[in-house]
């Protein structure tokens, strides 16, 4: 399946994105083998070129390595892995209370109903 | 030498009132998956002619990796045209046979391999394929080629989506850094991920040439939108 992507930004950035997403989810485990740019180009249906892009740029965050004989490993330090998880975990509690404050909501008010969610 | 293609001044006039092709000055780098998109009409499949030397240019000047489009350039450079010029009656391994005979580049293993993968029997003749098996088995003769430039000519018009992402993978998983791969169309939102860069053209000028991703970061927007917004009429 060719990886769904959004119209409004470059390809390369939700490429980076997808690829962190599997590392922090554990799809792709710490220290693990990556398959190659042109293997994972063609499972997403994108450029060679852009899915290189992503791969330096994820290189660049140190979240994957590479050696030059044996290919690209997930890096090993699990405690960057967990730093990255968590801020996206950020990026989505800001954009969920964002929302939940334009719908009107207080902060007590989100609280019990996260309680609720939780407890269902 | 990163530079591919070199275009200078190129006009096609067909007569004085038809210039199919105004003066266009560009240059193509290697190893790029370039679009080139335009309405109905705004040469580009007169300027893809030119490229291979199908057409002969009333001034101007194309160069393919050091070499004037001639009989030079021809061989390394690999063409889907728009419509067919195989003959319907003729069996795949007798096309086979007559695109090792006409290409020194061309790998039999290779077209085999990739019919072979899609269950088309060489025994069977080419018109009696389906529309989307007839696009494919002409694109992997092409793809089959160990060229320095490919122009594909509408190469998803009219197939469904599975046949338009077998193309699509075909075109990525045969790419070769050394090589170019140019493909027309106006079906833009369906090639735009496999695109790098593309060139907008309009009743024969060269309106713009620039990356995919240089568009969606300065506009925001897909290619495809942003090329509705250009050519609104």
């Amino acid at each position: 399946m060719a990886w769904e992507l959004d119209n409004d930004r470059p390809i390369y950035a939700q490429l980076v994105d997808r690829i962190q997403m599997q590392i922090v989810s554990g799809y792709y485990q710490p220290g693990g083998k990556l398959p190659s740019v042109r293997e994972l180009a063609s499972v997403a249906a994108v450029n060679p070129n852009t899915m290189q892009k992503a791969f330096v740029e994820l290189e660049r965050s140190g979240l994957i390595i590479t050696q030059r004989t044996n290919g690209r490993n997930v890096t090993e330090d699990t405690e960057l892995i967990e730093s990255i998880k968590q801020g996206m975990a950020r990026g989505h509690m800001e954009f969920f209370f964002s929302k939940m404050k334009e719908l009107g909501y207080t902060g007590e008010e989100i609280k019990a109903l996260i309680d609720n969610e939780i407890a269902q | 030498m990163n530079e591919l293609v070199e275009i200078v001044g190129l006009t096609k006039a067909y007569d004085a009132r038809h210039v199919a092709v105004n003066n266009i000055t560009l240059t193509l780098p290697k190893g790029k998956i370039i679009g080139l998109l335009g309405p109905n009409g705004s040469g580009k499949t007169t300027l893809i002619k030119m490229l291979n030397g199908l057409l002969t240019p009333t001034q101007g000047s194309i160069m393919v990796n050091g070499h004037y489009v001639g009989v030079e350039s021809k061989a390394h450079v690999a063409y889907l045209p728009d419509r067919t010029y195989l003959s319907g009656n003729q069996s795949i391994r007798g096309i086979l046979d007559y695109f090792v005979d006409f290409y020194a580049d061309f790998s039999r293993d290779k077209a085999e391999e990739m019919l072979k993968s899609l269950n088309i029997d060489p025994d069977t003749k080419l018109k009696t394929l389906s529309k989307g098996n007839k696009e494919k088995v002409q694109l992997i003769l092409v793809m089959s080629r160990n060229a320095d430039l490919y122009v594909l000519d509408e190469p998803i018009a009219g197939v469904d989506p599975a046949a338009r992402d077998y193309i699509l993978r075909t075109i990525i998983n045969n790419y070769n850094p050394d090589a170019t791969v140019v493909i027309s169309t106006h079906l833009i939102s369906d090639i735009e991920q496999i695109l790098d860069e593309v060139i907008f053209m309009r009743y024969g000028h060269l309106v713009l040439y620039t990356s995919v991703d240089n568009i969606r970061e300065q506009h925001g927007k897909s290619v495809d939108a942003y090329f509705r917004e250009v050519f609104a009429c």
